[in-house]
């Protein structure tokens, strides 16, 4: 099943000067729901772009299913690709805009016909044929757009941020709606997205992009348990970070003494850092807990603590989030998030008391510093 | 439906009667010069001062008179050829400051405009000391002849063209040009299913523009007609001169009329425009 379907080589793009993309290495296997995750200007789309044939590389090379891209233009290349703003053609018809392709191909009435009616019947659009692009609603279009992509039948369809101009509620559900056709009808599908929340819950694998470069490429819950720098453990839902250098490797586990606090955690190593290695120790909100000194505990002892004080809490309807300080004010307060379901919520904490912050020796990721 | 829209405008122009007067007056100041042209032109008499009653002779006698039909054809024959040479060049303007950036852009762009701001009869004068100048032949036979003319009509009628062309470029959607590419377009589909049904209604607008121009134009013409060439306006103009009979009214309500139906064609192409550029 995984064969590799698209590979990309050393690619480059500078317009002017700038790069925007550098030296991308990436394999992309058959079937695949492919995410290329990054903030804006990352040159997620230009990466999108080179592949599509829209824009030229200024370095590397483009492999699809064996064959160089290199001398192939846009217009020949098996590739099809949903465009942000849709991009239908405003002139015709919902009909005409999705058989586009396939009567430049110069494919005969009757079997176009068919494959048309097919096709709506995929994004169920069926019986809206006669309309125009300016009757139809935005997630209609976006419905136009990705049959008029797929009808070509190619090896990969590239989408570029399709539900970024979707309202929220539509939104959710052309999520769930794009995993489900793509899962159908077993296409490739390479989407770029600036949304963390659409790349987990939609994406096979993910490649998060920063500055040009890709950060890191894993599955989704790789790349959120087990980010490999502080770019992917940030960009990619929230995350603590603490300073600190390794004093003891042993067993796979990692001491390490903590700047500014002077106190001694726990992790595990899955990289191999030395002692005396600078390491910055991530670890997610809802995997700390928290507990009033004063009160009676009734937690089972974890082996990584911390003292602090409680700051703030938000509520957030299922979850809520507290904000505990350090003494030294330089440090950035820890976030901690915990589901409104825990017996201490009820009780009520109070603000300004003294805590204890435990996590589990799993709960951190370490990463080096850059 | 536009009934009601009459109806509830004069309810509210009742209301605020100052607006209304003014609204009149106006309209007044405007159009009774023109209105009164063309009553006349019914007028039977030799003298325009008096009215004597309805008739048609002037329009058949206009209509046999052969240098006014010839200089009617002549001004239809310059319009035409102009509207085709400028929706070239404005075209090709327009695309040239939409798409490509180059060193003294603004200048160029500043240029381009000048024919619009000179006065005419400078246009005309500097055509007069140009075609002198490289000795253009004065004896050609007819549709050469007009090529003066003509030159000198696309000159000012084409940055009108550029403007209306390069306004609509703004609202194309480039990534409609790479999607019908993504989806196997050549160059040549790309300008007849994107480009083309895009700037449409203002290459008729920008059209009927440049043909108004040049068929309404006098002072350049003027200039750059020879003694053998002759248009509408001009014999409209040497008309007068001898006495103002009602034959030359009836020219220039021909003149009128056609120059009224392609502007409203232009404006109702440019209000489609507005209407089809709410999607885009």
């Amino acid at each position: 099943m995984s064969a590799r379907l698209i590979s990309l080589q050393g690619l480059s793009k500078s317009f002017q000067g700038n790069d925007a993309v550098k030296f991308v290495d990436l394999t992309i296997d058959k079937g695949e729901f492919f995410g290329i995750l990054g903030p804006s200007g990352c040159g997620k789309t230009t990466l999108l772009k080179m592949i599509a044939g829209l824009e030229e590389p200024s370095a590397g090379r483009i492999i699809i299913d064996g064959l160089d891209m290199d001398a192939v233009p846009a217009n020949r290349r098996p590739v099809n690709t949903v465009f942000q703003s849709y991009a239908i053609f405003p002139h015709m018809s919902l009909e005409d805009n999705i058989s586009y392709g396939l009567k430049l191909k110069g494919i005969g009435s009757g079997n176009l016909k068919k494959r048309v009616s097919d096709m709506l019947d995929v994004v169920e659009l069926t019986g809206l044929e006669r309309r125009w692009p300016d009757q139809l609603s935005g997630g209609q279009l976006q419905r136009v757009a990705l049959a008029r992509a797929l009808i070509m039948q190619p090896k990969v369809v590239l989408l570029d941020e399709p539900l970024a101009a979707l309202d929220a509620k539509l939104r959710e559900t052309m999520k769930y709606e794009l995993v489900k056709i793509q899962k159908e009808i077993g296409i490739t599908f390479i989407m770029v997205t600036h949304d963390q929340q659409e790349a987990l819950s939609m994406m096979d694998k993910i490649a998060v992009m920063n500055e040009g470069r890709i950060q890191q490429v894993d599955q989704p819950n790789l790349l959120y348990e087990k980010p490999k720098n502080l770019f992917v453990a940030n960009f990619i839902g929230s995350a603590n970070c603490l300073m600190g250098r390794v004093t003891k490797v042993k067993k796979g586990r990692a001491y390490i003494m903590l700047a500014d606090l002077n106190q001694e955690i726990v992790a595990f190593s899955y990289e191999n850092f030395k002692v005396s290695d600078d390491v910055q120790v991530i670890i997610r909100p809802e995997k700390l807990t928290f507990q009033d000194i004063e009160l009676p505990s009734n937690h089972e002892k974890t082996i990584n603590r911390l003292n602090g004080e409680l700051l703030e809490i938000v509520y957030h309807g299922g979850v809520s989030t507290f904000r505990v300080g350090f003494k030294n004010k330089n440090l950035k307060p820890l976030i901690i998030s915990q589901l409104n379901n825990h017996d201490q919520t009820k009780d009520g904490y109070r603000i300004g008391s003294n805590v204890e912050v435990c996590w589990r020796l799993d709960a951190a990721t370490l990463v080096p510093v850059i | 439906m536009l009934f009601g829209k009459f109806i509830s405008a004069i309810k509210s122009s009742l209301r605020n009667p100052w607006l209304n007067i003014s609204l009149l007056v106006t309209l007044l100041f405007l159009y009774t010069p023109i209105i009164v042209l063309i009553i006349f032109s019914f007028n039977d008499s030799r003298r325009n001062i008096v009215w004597k009653g309805f008739t048609l002779k002037y329009y058949k006698k206009m209509f046999s008179n052969e240098i006014l039909l010839e200089a009617f054809l002549n001004s239809i024959a310059i319009a035409l050829i102009t509207t085709i040479l400028s929706l070239v060049l404005g075209v090709l303007t327009a695309i040239l400051l939409w798409r490509f950036q180059f060193p003294l852009k603004s200048l160029y762009q500043g240029i381009i405009m000048i024919p619009i701001i000179v006065p005419e009869i400078c246009i005309g004068i500097a055509f007069l000391v140009f075609f002198n100048w490289i000795g253009w032949p004065s004896d050609l036979i007819w549709p050469l002849r007009l090529a003066k003319i003509i030159f000198a009509h696309s000159l000012f009628c084409f940055p009108f063209v550029a403007i209306v062309i390069r306004a609509k470029l703004v609202s194309l959607n480039r990534e409609c040009e790479e999607a019908a590419k993504d989806l196997g377009a050549n160059a040549w589909h790309v300008y007849r299913d994107v480009w083309f049904p895009h700037l449409k209604p203002s290459l008729i607008a920008g059209g009927f523009l440049a043909f108004t121009l040049s068929l309404d134009d006098f002072v350049i013409t003027f200039f750059t007609s020879g003694p053998e060439t002759i248009t509408l306006p001009i014999k409209i103009y040497s008309m007068v001169r001898f006495s103002v009979t009602p034959e030359v009214n009836a020219a220039s309500t021909v003149l009128i009329v056609v120059t009224i139906l392609s502007v409203c064609t232009a404006i109702f192409f440019q209000k489609e425009n507005l209407k089809k550029g709410s999607f885009e």
